[in-house]
């Protein structure tokens, strides 16, 4: 009878013990019970890293406007007004169509092309829960059309031959708060190569990330290197006259805007144009001053859903 | 074997008794909202407040993930995370207080009480006394708690830079909304 005492006398107070617990404590070990997937955001503050697509989407329902602006090289010396005088320019509408795709429209005034790609996030860096994942991966493919006259309208001409695709995977990780790194494989294809010697395909690997340099600027660069891979034997793996595509810029973040003000030797601001396509060569000064201006909109309340399940 | 049985049976009785055992829900809601003459409403959602209430003593406590809160504008809610509350580096809020006039709340019987919480708020890794004016819900035995408060930005070492300073008010009303059910 004696031994049945304390257990009984322990199940009423029970209740009593339990609360004289610090109920901070209790608070704590009821969140550790469900450890939550944290998914990592703002690796980037813009889809754009510089010239090319950073891992970051635009937000469900939201629409980002880009104006991006090049001016001309700036050993054109004070004539020139070390290039101010001239400019490119891209205007652009990105879209969140969920938290994973993202599509995009485009216009350069480089070789008057448009421009539109679909952006997909396969993978998101994420810590805590199962299944957490280092890094965070995204493929975008892109399809430009360049709309200048043909070079010789005698001859036959096919619509196609105005075609170019790129495709890229980008796999970036958010190492801290102040740095983020991502690496481009990319691939871009010409439906029509200028000279007999000039690839169709083309190869290339990027890589860039940014250094906070506090909470509303940051120091980006960004690096595309063509690999020397050419699937057809007697064809150069890069176009005549090009070089490699090198930028170097601020992320400037006001509110809803965000600028970026970079210095770089590519001139178009389409994946064939920077990847394939930079004739300026930075370390001889070829560099042109330019800008992105990213203005986003909520349009569509999309953004509510995403408040429920993330 | 029966005097056991019995005793047992006594020992459950009294621990269900205690009706006021210890309060528990993972899904407490709070909001909060910025009174500013701006275009764009500052205002968000957090609808997995953790919170205990222990009726016998009136301790209260909160928990709460920043990351949590949403906005309607996706860009609000990642500034918010990364340039306001860095919830990187201080990923929770805590509240741990005292209904300090608990002697005139029946947990047992239904109503309305209004209710005083003083305690310290913890956010943006600054903790602070404060004290919150709201009311305790009896219904069918069910304990749900409700306050609202005015939270000073400047308080918790939140700053808002000046090119926005029209956008956001210094002083943020918060709204905290729990219904409770016995831990089990």
């Amino acid at each position: 009878m004696k031994k049945l005492l304390l257990p009984v006398l322990l199940l009423c107070f029970s209740g009593k013990l339990l609360a004289q617990d610090d109920l901070m404590k209790m608070l704590d070990d009821e969140s550790k019970k469900e450890k939550k997937k944290d998914y990592t955001t703002a690796t980037f503050k813009t889809s754009r890293l510089i010239n090319g697509h950073s891992i970051e989407n635009a937000a469900p329902g939201v629409l980002d406007l880009k104006i991006s602006h090049r001016f001309g090289m700036v050993n054109k010396g004070s004539y020139e007004l070390f290039g101010l005088d001239q400019a490119t320019m891209r205007i652009g509408l990105d879209y969140g169509i969920s938290k994973r795709l993202m599509i995009g429209i485009g216009r350069s005034t480089f070789q008057k092309q448009y421009d539109a790609f679909g952006k997909f996030k396969i993978l998101r860096q994420s810590s805590g829960g199962r299944g957490s994942s280092p890094v965070s991966i995204s493929a975008v493919s892109t399809i430009m059309l360049k709309t200048l006259k043909w070079d010789d309208p005698k001859i036959q001409n096919y619509y196609t031959s105005r075609i170019s695709y790129a495709h890229q995977l980008i796999i970036a990780r958010k190492f801290s708060e102040g740095l983020s790194l991502q690496i481009m494989p990319s691939f871009v294809h010409f439906n029509l190569a200028q000279n007999l010697t000039d690839p169709n395909d083309i190869f290339a690997l990027g890589a860039g990330g940014r250094i906070k340099l506090s909470k509303r600027l940051s120091f980006n660069a960004e690096y595309y290197h063509v690999l020397p891979i050419s699937p057809v034997a007697g064809k150069n793996y890069m176009l005549p006259g090009t070089h490699n595509s090198l930028a170097v810029g601020f992320d400037i973040e006001t509110g809803g805007h965000v600028f970026q003000l970079h210095f770089t030797n590519s001139t178009g601001m389409t994946e064939r144009s920077f990847i394939t396509e930079t004739t300026g060569d930075f370390f001889k000064g070829d560099i042109h001053f330019g800008f992105n201006v990213s203005r986003v909109f909520t349009i569509s309340n999309k953004s509510k859903s995403r408040l429920k399940k993330r | 074997m029966k005097k056991t049985v019995f005793l047992f049976a006594a020992a459950f009785s009294i621990t269900a008794a205690h009706a006021q055992n210890m309060q528990m829900t993972k899904t407490g809601k709070i909001s909060f909202y910025s009174r500013a003459k701006s275009i764009d409403k500052v205002e968000a959602d957090n609808n997995e407040v953790l919170s205990m209430l222990n009726p016998q003593n009136g301790e209260l406590a909160f928990s709460v993930l920043i990351k949590g809160f949403h906005f309607e504008s996706a860009l609000m809610e990642e500034h918010f995370n990364e340039n306001y509350l860095e919830s990187s580096k201080y990923p929770k809020s805590t509240f741990k207080g005292k209904i300090t006039n608990l002697s005139t709340i029946n947990f047992t019987k239904d109503g309305v009480y209004p209710a005083t919480v003083d305690g310290e708020l913890t956010i943006h890794g600054v903790t602070q006394k404060v004290s919150a004016p709201g009311s305790v819900t009896v219904k069918g035995g069910k304990i749900a708690a409700s306050a609202k408060l005015q939270v000073k930005l400047k308080d918790y070492n939140i700053s808002i830079p000046s090119l926005v300073a029209d956008k956001i008010s210094e002083d943020i009303d918060v709204t905290v909304d729990c219904k409770y059910e016995p831990k089990s």
